[in-house]
């Protein structure tokens, strides 16, 4: 059924077991990201040493996309210099793009190729993004020393 | 058991919409009419045929396809007229309800001090927790522009109004009180009576949004009782992009215009303008002519299946569905569970599944339910959840649907495993 491709397993799990979802005290920046509509909420803290991603965590209320979006998110991200990170981010934003004409590379995206049957559905591409987009936000300001 | 006036599965046949095939293979079981009505051939046909024989910019010019373009603009506003019990000069064209909310807001900001309406510092604007986005915040904002103060009633855990300090809270201070008829999340309708009567006591003009209740029962302006009435055409089976403002006569004389431009002008030289009497005065620029033409038939095709045969249907379709929610497990009605003063906007919670996924599930099976926080941020908060699930009734629906969101609540426990 079409809904399987939206729904796979790995989401599903990554939505009843959340990765990094406790925030962590003392960030060198935090954001809090809402999606307008549908009233969903992320607040991620980043941990910064020099260009290196120490950690990242989260936490938030919204549907098991965004939930498993941002929780995939945090695992692909925590390690990561802030170069392969934007690499990861803009493959990822690429897939959510691209309607359902691209798999996702696994070696890049590693669970988040399991989003790539959101890009079917043009109402879900934001839950999809929602943490993406607070990570990207909060590294943009770590680099502008805000 | 389900017995009603109407017969929805008849009446689907007037609207095309619903021979389109879903995602899910199934049939369109459309439960989002709170959002926006489907609309009917008869209306579709009708702005066409506007478009093909009539078109032409009304007020002005002196040719056949002028005056006929008024015939059929200002025969709209007689039907609109009929429609709320009001006079033919009490009714304006807007493009939505929003519009027309934005519209008294902004008259009344743009009032000469000494004007009824004109708001100053510590002068108090009455809402409600209840309150659509559309309805709260052009008032929010006209607050702060004039240094005036927003206060609202609560909304009690059974998702009514909580009257109990009414008087304090509608006070000598008070200028306006604007509260919706009806909730588009919880499908509570409040009691207008005892509200408006209080709202006069001290002299405050009564706005009521009426976008969920003019499309579902019979309104009479007279009785009823308001200043101000907004309703948007498209939830009343009307073209989107066409909306109406009632208002008393005595008040439309003595407001400010909102737009201004062609139109709406009575003389106009280098420097200065007067304004033509309502409803021009608040209708600048060629109006929207094909869609009030729409919603004219819209209106007209509601009243002949009957205000009352509506109202009855969706009641019996509200009641046969809250017996039916009763025996769901592990899902919770947002909003009165019993049908008195309830209109037939059903939210709810399915435990365990946000409401984007269960709108999901449903989507696959056809169901087409709205998601989120219905434009109702501070309710949300208020009830304490992120949002809801709300399936919404019309003169199309009947038993049948009830039963498939039934199934499709159902399907949805089952695929999320809660």
């Amino acid at each position: 059924m079409e809904l399987d491709s939206l729904y796979q397993e790995v989401i599903l799990d990554h939505y009843r077991k959340p990765a990094h979802k406790a925030l962590q005290p003392n960030p060198t920046n935090q954001v809090h990201h809402i999606n307008p509509a549908c009233g969903d909420e992320v607040t991620l803290n980043l941990h910064m040493d020099g260009q290196k991603i120490v950690d990242v965590s989260w936490d938030g209320v919204g549907c098991s996309i965004s939930q498993a979006s941002t929780s995939i998110m945090t695992d692909l991200m925590i390690g990561k210099d802030v170069d392969s990170a934007m690499k990861v981010l803009n493959e990822f934003t690429e897939l959510m793009q691209s309607k359902g004409s691209l798999k996702g590379d696994e070696e890049i995206l590693d669970d988040a190729v399991a989003l790539a049957g959101v890009s079917k559905f043009p109402a879900r591409i934001k839950c999809a993004l929602l943490g993406w987009m607070a990570f990207k936000d909060a590294v943009s300001q770590s680099q502008s020393g805000n | 058991m389900f017995t009603s006036p109407l017969n929805g599965a008849e009446i689907r046949k007037d609207f095309p919409i619903f021979s389109k095939t879903m995602r899910g293979g199934g049939r369109l079981v459309y439960l989002d009419s709170g959002a926006t009505s489907q609309k009917p051939n008869s209306v579709l046909d009708g702005e066409r045929y506007f478009y093909e024989n009539h078109n032409a910019a009304v007020h002005r010019g002196s040719h056949l396809l002028a005056e006929e373009a008024n015939e059929a603009y200002e025969g709209a506003r007689a039907i609109v007229a009929h429609f709320l019990g009001a006079n033919l000069d009490e009714i304006i064209f807007t493009k939505s309800a929003t519009e027309g909310l934005n519209l008294l807001a902004y008259s009344f900001g743009n009032s000469a001090s000494t004007s009824r309406f004109a708001l100053n510092p510590g002068d108090r604007i009455v809402l409600s927790e209840m309150e659509h986005h559309a309805n709260l915040i052009p008032w929010q904002q006209l607050a702060k522009r004039c240094g005036a103060e927003i206060v609202w009633f609560p909304v009690d855990p059974d998702g009514r109004l909580d009257l109990s300090a009414m008087n304090d809270i509608i006070s000598e201070r008070t200028k306006i009180v604007a509260l919706t008829h009806q909730s588009n999340v919880l499908g509570t309708i409040n009691p207008l009576d005892q509200l408006i009567s209080r709202t006069h006591e001290v002299g405050a003009v009564f706005v009521l949004d009426a976008c969920q209740s003019a499309p579902h029962f019979a309104i009479d302006v007279k009785s009823l009782g308001p200043d101000f009435l907004v309703f948007s055409g498209h939830k009343a089976l009307g073209p989107t992009g066409i909306g109406v403002l009632w208002g008393r006569a005595e008040l439309l004389e003595e407001m400010e215009p909102f737009l201004t431009g062609g139109s709406m002008i009575e003389s106009v030289t280098m420097t200065d303008a007067t304004w033509a009497s309502a409803p021009r005065k608040f209708e600048a620029g060629v109006p929207n002519m094909a869609g009030a033409v729409g919603l004219g038939i819209a209106l007209q095709y509601l009243l002949n299946v009957g205000m009352n045969n509506v109202e009855a249907h969706e009641h019996a379709l509200t009641q046969y569905a809250l017996t039916k929610f009763a025996d769901l497990e592990r899902v919770r009605i947002i909003g009165p569970t019993d049908t008195k003063m309830r209109g037939s906007v059903l939210s709810f919670e399915i435990d365990g599944v946000h409401p984007h996924d269960a709108g999901q599930v449903l989507d696959q099976h056809g169901i087409a339910v709205r998601t989120g926080h219905h434009c109702a941020w501070p309710l949300m908060r208020k009830l304490g959840i992120v949002g809801t699930t709300r399936a919404s009734f019309y003169i199309y629906n009947d038993e049948k649907d009830v039963d498939a969101l039934i199934d499709g609540i159902l399907a949805t426990q089952k695929y999320f495993k809660v």
